[in-house]
């Protein structure tokens, strides 16, 4: 399949176009939110939430009854949002530290999902075709209308980080001084947590619970790599996450298995390893050059008493 | 109980003992998450394996889930040092990776074999019993027994040939590069083992719920005890009553195993979480009030011994007084000073407060700090 039928098929393809489209949203909402992770060091929060909201999806759809992504998606928001209470009161009140809270709260979450999903398989009304989708993530399944709830409740979002844009910039990068002007560091934590948690119950449809995390943390480290503000950083990794959407949309729709939520996340690793490699200031390839030039610049300067070296 | 139930709790006591082991050092050395990565990425390692071999019950597929264990941790290290990346964005930017590449080659080249990744997250104890173990035509137990115990015996092994070197590479990797060790061979060692581990614990829980398995148990025991031996020994138990109570609630309510365990390893967690001996949150919660009341009392004690025998004891070694001056309610005040009355420390005359000898002594011994 050529490019030129690919993109016939991205503009005319219904499937196609609403993935693309599904992908695209959900690459820029969760490459928004995972700048804020990676800068708070919480990448890792994602992969746990993603885990833990299994229970939540499940139980929600146990008690409605309905697949409706807006009923799953409260559940899993729920759930996802409890975890994270959990692992900050083992991580406060106890010796436990993060890596092991994080670890031990997946685990055991998804394990009560796991439970709950035994039930669920067990409902003569309800074949668990729409909850399977959940595990692995589905993008094929998604219908227009998916993506429009995503990219309202994605706007939201974005919304929220521009409205408080000054107080996140801070609490990110110094917290002890936004608390000492008096911000409401708790809150501020509290609400950036919970724009993850929509962002990851989002993408739960798409890509999946095991490889929700890469969506939040690829695209946030390939735009951390090409500079240093965070304005910059920021509007790199929506579009890293839009590309990868799109680009994992594309490929998987031109080859033979190619499931698309995995082939998403090899598209977003991609552009991580170029970005490692080749970004000017701090990529590799780069400072190896920089390097290269000075030794020479070095070893042709002649000492300074002319004697030889 | 039938033969299979007991088998099926045999293999999932065998896996939980398994994998608290290396879990505990997993905990103490701040890697927990590390199980998470390797957990998902060894199905890469199972997916080359079978392609070489053809055969799901290989051990060459232990030998590739191994090594791409290792290699994980590896690039883990690797992109950490570049520094272009923290720790932890480096383990969520690998394993995502490497599982989309195994559930790639699943899904184009493994469609019609029995290797899907439903059976691989999440795992089907129940099905263990009928996959036995029959060399030479003699039936010998289930296949999981033999695989699980081998398993348990390596990392017994393991352990105990570097219990020393574990123990101080864990708790000051500083020292133990002074003395000569490795501590990145140890590492790497250790690695291996809990890449074995999870393969074999594959079978048995999936691989979401082998985090489970490795984590919970040394978590739970890491709140009991501070002595490294004692945690190893306490995490085994909590894996295997983990194993066994979840292997009972599945059996009541009719549900996943695996799911029941992690559940069940969720809750013991809980229990210590909240009524460990020194660390749990009701112990701290008690030890908080106990320390607040002594704490009143000898402030009570320094107050009458300041006071006595000056010109106005009379007001201000009053109960009715302390409320004012110490700026207690008169409910706690009354609290305080039978607490003390209890203790020997003072004596009441009516409303007026009268330090003992002993409560002086042990007044003056305060006020002197």
């Amino acid at each position: 399949m050529d490019l030129l039928q690919l993109l016939h098929n991205l503009i005319f393809d219904y499937t196609l176009r609403t993935v693309a489209a599904g992908s695209a949203v959900l690459g820029v909402v969760s490459g928004v939110l995972g700048v804020y992770a990676m800068l708070r060091r919480q990448s890792l929060l994602g992969d746990a939430i993603s885990h833990a909201a299994l229970p939540g999806v499940v139980l929600a759809f146990l008690l409605t009854r309905s697949k409706a992504p807006l009923v799953l998606l409260i559940g899993a928001g729920l759930a996802g949002w409890l975890a994270t209470a959990a692992m900050t009161s083992i991580i406060r009140s106890t010796r436990i530290k993060q890596d092991s809270a994080l670890g031990l709260v997946l685990s055991v979450f998804f394990g009560v999902g796991i439970l709950l999903l035994t039930f669920a398989q067990r409902l003569p009304d309800a074949r668990q075709a729409g909850l399977d989708t959940y595990l692995f993530g589905q993008a094929a399944t998604l219908v227009e209308r998916d993506v429009f709830s995503i990219a309202g409740l994605g706007a939201a979002a974005l919304l929220v980080i521009v409205l408080f844009w000054k107080e996140f910039k801070l609490i990110s990068f110094d917290r002890e001084f936004a608390a000492s002007m008096g911000l409401a560091v708790n809150l501020l934590d509290a609400i950036l947590t919970t724009l993850m948690v929509i962002a990851i119950a989002l993408g739960l449809q798409a890509v999946g619970v095991v490889l929700m995390s890469a969506m939040l943390i690829a695209p946030a480290a390939a735009a951390r790599q090409w500079t240093d503000r965070l304005a910059w950083v920021v509007l790199l990794a929506a579009s890293f996450g839009a590309l990868a959407g799109v680009g994992g949309a594309l490929i998987s729709s031109a080859g033979q298995g190619l499931s698309t939520g995995p082939t998403i996340v090899l598209v977003a690793s991609l552009l991580v390893l170029i970005s490692l490699l080749f970004a000017p200031a701090r990529g590799l390839l780069p400072a190896w050059l920089r390097q290269f030039r000075h030794r020479r610049a070095l070893a042709l300067q002649p000492p300074a008493n002319g004697e030889e070296p | 109980m039938s033969q299979s139930q007991i088998e099926i709790q045999l293999i999932a006591a065998l896996t939980a003992a398994a994998c608290a082991l290396p879990g505990v050092f997993l905990v103490l050395r701040r890697m927990a998450m590390l199980s998470d990565a390797i957990s998902h990425t060894v199905l890469l390692g199972i997916v080359i394996g079978f392609f070489l071999v053809g055969d799901l019950h290989s051990p060459v597929l232990v030998l590739g889930a191994a090594a791409v264990g290792v290699l994980t941790v590896s690039l883990t290290a690797l992109l950490e040092r570049t520094r272009l990346v923290k720790e932890d964005a480096a383990i969520g930017l690998v394993f995502p990776a490497l599982f989309s590449i195994a559930v790639i080659l699943i899904s184009s080249y493994a469609g019609n074999v029995h290797l899907d990744t439903d059976a691989v997250l999440l795992g089907e104890i129940a099905f263990a019993p009928f996959d036995r173990f029959t060399p030479f035509g003699a039936d010998l137990g289930a296949r999981g027994l033999w695989v699980m115990g081998g398993i348990l015996l390596i990392n017994l092994t393991f352990i105990g040939l570097f219990y020393k070197e574990l123990k101080l590479s864990t708790f000051d990797a500083g020292l133990a590069v002074a003395l000569g060790l490795s501590p990145v061979l140890l590492h790497y060692g250790l690695m291996a083992l809990v890449s074995i581990t999870v393969v074999g614990a594959f079978n048995v829980t999936g691989s979401v719920l082998v985090v489970a398995l490795v984590v919970a148990p040394a978590a739970t025991a890491y709140l009991l005890t501070d002595r490294l031996a004692v945690m190893l020994l306490l995490s085994v138990l909590v894996g295997i009553l983990g194993a066994v109570s979840g292997y009972w609630l599945a059996f009541l309510l009719d549900a996943s195993i695996a799911g029941s365990i992690a559940a069940m390893l969720g809750v013991w967690f809980g229990l210590a979480f909240l009524f460990a001996p020194y660390r749990g949150l009701v112990a701290g919660f008690q030890r908080r009030v106990r320390q607040k009341r002594e704490f009143a009392v000898m402030l009570l004690a320094g107050h009458l011994l300041n006071h006595e025998n000056s010109p106005q004891a009379g007001v201000e070694n009053h109960l009715e007084h302390l409320g004012d001056h110490l700026r207690w309610n008169a409910d706690w005040a009354r609290r305080v000073v039978r607490q003390a009355q209890q203790a020997g420390l003072i004596t009441l005359e009516g409303q007026n407060l009268r330090l003992t000898p002993a409560g002086r002594r042990q007044a003056q011994k305060t006020l002197q700090f």
